[in-house]
């Protein structure tokens, strides 16, 4: 047998490390869990207010609304985006000066600052100066995003689909190339329908990037802020007000720091779960 | 099943090639028999997945035919062939389930449901695959999808040729064995056409009744495995097959008979017709060298024990040359003197066979 010295020595190692964490994640997140259960006036005082401001939070009528704005808006962005993004990547050349083209084109929106974003569109979609606020307009169609709510969502969308289909289509892409020939010549020699060839073959092949896709649009639609604050700044009315901007009309708008705290964990949390859920219904299969 | 007739073929990557060094395929002329099992054996880059790629229809050749039983497929695509092959890596349907893997290529040639379940079933047996018939083929070992891409060919009873592209590349070592005894079964059980492709000559002279030698785009000898052992008709044949391969050592003529250092070396018949050459080399594998009082004097340089032999590594003047020693011949610390079997003992002109039936 060889003794065992006891040796601790290592944890120093990981101090750098814990010190990180604990000073740009948990020292935050335990400081808006503090605000969640306690009232202040300012001044430094605070007082108990236990499970209250969660029971407000859940029963508000406002966070229901915006929530199924937010709900609404993910999943439109996402049934969009991912067969966009997966029928671009499928049209796209593999080889050659067209592949680089495209791949720079593709890369272009992606590298757009996200409140440049909602400027540009904010100019372009403007009924009366605006290029495309103009010709919709002279089209004859009523088109106003700052007094339609209908036309206020399209345009969200709208720019959303611009600027973050190419996520989607540059993940696809990677999938695609990474299909070794071999997999097509089989698949000529069965035979095999273009559909097959994309059911059978592509789609399972691409299952891995397309679950990085999915979860990377899931989380960044469901947490936006900065597009459609530039846009529409929640407007018109409360219709495009998505969870976020919510959280900072109470937290700096109206400064009810405890309920603004318990509506962070409370989305926080949601996010989290979602991840979670969406993940493992698509690698449920990988196990086996 | 098919014949395959390859005429005349050529092959260049690049369409305005005009040097011989820019063909892929020098000239190739071969027929494969019905039912035959062949192989295509050579170090990488010397043509023969190129060759495959042809006779698969993935690529068209710049010259010459394909002929499948007499009939010119050479413009007709892979699915128009109705051929069979198997890659290097295991190529299944992930997301099916085994038999709906080996079900596809029926399904997708409108067949009967009962004819199609037969079938799979009859393959899956042939294969040992019918327990994991209703497992997904994704979760299946290295082997077991190798065996799902045969089978998806083995259903189909009407296949012309069926080739296999290095197909043991990827499985383990100890199943090797098993896989290349498979496959031999499988040959003698539905007499398809088979070509193997191949760098292990293990894996081409224990498959193939005929092997086709490949060495830089030309085949440079199409025999059985005995033919290829005690015949090569290249020197490249002599190096690659054996191991270790031939020994080659430079020679002179004199009277018919070569003269490697000084000793005459004799040969089955002597030399009486020779064109004009470069090099002239005495070919001798190191199976048919005998340790001999009667031979010419060698130093031993080193003696390697491999189990039932030992190869003796020899020199003679400068050259190096290895002999087999069975275990039960001694071998004598001084004064050792070889001999070489007139038999096999062959001549070799700029590399290739000299034959006195075919020189001028």
């Amino acid at each position: 047998m060889i003794a065992r010295i006891p040796n601790q020595k290592a944890w120093f190692m990981v101090l750098p490390v814990i010190i990180l964490v604990g000073f740009n994640a948990v020292i935050p997140l335990m400081t808006v869990v503090n605000y969640s259960v306690q009232e202040t006036f300012g001044n430094n005082v605070f007082f108990w207010e236990g499970l209250r401001w969660y029971e407000q939070i859940l029963h508000s009528e406002r966070f229901h609304a915006s929530m199924t704005r937010q709900i609404m808006f993910t999943s439109i962005i996402l049934l969009i985006e991912i067969p966009l993004g997966i029928g671009i990547a499928l049209t796209m050349p593999r080889k050659g000066l067209g592949a680089t083209l495209c791949l720079v084109l593709m890369s272009l929106p992606l590298l757009i600052p996200w409140n440049v974003v909602g400027a540009m569109w904010n100019i372009f979609a403007l009924p009366e100066i605006g290029f495309l606020g103009h010709v919709v307009n002279s089209m004859g169609i009523d088109y106003n995003f700052t007094q339609q709510p209908i036309s206020a969502w399209v345009t969200i969308i709208a720019m959303d689909v611009w600027h973050w289909t190419s996520l989607v289509v540059l993940l696809s892409y990677a999938g695609l190339s990474a299909i070794p020939e071999a997999f097509y010549h089989a698949a000529q020699i069965d035979t095999a329908t273009k559909w097959q060839i994309f059911r059978y073959i592509q789609l399972p092949k691409m299952k891995h990037v397309l679950t990085i896709a999915i979860l990377l649009r899931f989380m960044d639609s469901f947490m936006i802020y900065t597009e459609p604050f530039v846009l529409t700044g929640g407007g018109p009315g409360n219709s495009t007000t998505f969870l976020s901007i919510d959280l900072v009309k109470i937290a700096l708008g109206q400064f009810d720091l405890g309920p603004a705290a318990a509506m962070s964990l409370i989305y926080f949390l949601i996010v989290l779960l979602l991840c979670w859920v969406f993940y493992t219904l698509m690698m449920r299969n990988e196990a086996r | 099943m098919a014949e395959v007739r390859l005429q005349h073929i050529r092959h260049s990557y690049n369409a305005n090639a005009g040097e011989k060094t820019e063909y892929a395929l020098q000239k190739i002329d071969m027929v494969w028999e019905d039912g035959g099992a062949y192989a295509l054996l050579g170090p990488s880059g010397c043509g023969k997945s190129t060759l495959l790629n042809i006779v698969s229809g993935l690529l068209h050749p710049t010259e010459g035919n394909v002929l499948f039983n007499n009939e010119d497929v050479t413009s007709t695509t892979t699915d128009q062939r109705n051929i069979a092959q198997i890659f290097q890596f295991p190529v299944v349907y992930d997301t099916m389930s085994v038999h709906d893997n080996l079900a596809f290529p029926l399904r997708n040639r409108k067949m009967g449901h009962a004819e199609i379940e037969h079938r799979v079933n009859t393959v899956a047996e042939m294969l040992d695959l019918t327990e994991l018939l209703d497992q997904r083929a994704s979760g299946l070992s290295a082997d077991g999808k190798q065996k799902i891409s045969l089978g998806r060919g083995l259903v189909r009873s009407d296949v012309n040729i069926m080739m296999f592209d290095e197909p043991l590349t990827v499985i383990d070592p100890h199943l090797k064995w098993q896989l290349r005894t498979k496959l031999k079964q499988l040959h003698r059980q539905v007499g398809f056409t088979m070509v193997y492709v191949t760098h292990d000559q293990i894996e081409a002279l224990t498959f193939a009744e005929k092997v086709a030698v490949m060495f830089e785009g030309e085949v440079v000898q199409f025999g059985t495995p005995e033919e290829l052992f005690l015949k090569p008709n290249h020197t490249f044949v002599g190096h690659f097959i054996g191991s270790p391969g031939m020994n080659f050592l430079p020679c002179e003529l004199d009277s018919g008979f070569p003269v490697f250092a000084g000793n005459q070396i004799k040969l089955a018949a002597p030399i009486t017709k020779l064109n004009s050459y470069k090099k002239i080399e005495l070919g001798v594998r190191p199976e048919f060298v005998k340790l001999d009082t009667k031979g010419f004097p060698v130093n031993i340089t080193r003696i390697d024990d491999v189990g039932r032999y030992r190869i003796v590594k020899a020199e003679c003047s400068g050259h190096n040359f290895n002999v087999y020693v069975p275990e039960d011949i001694e071998i004598p610390s001084e004064n050792l003197r070889l001999s070489f079997d007139p038999l096999y003992t062959h001549v070799y002109c700029d590399g290739w066979l000299h034959d006195e039936r075919k020189s001028a």
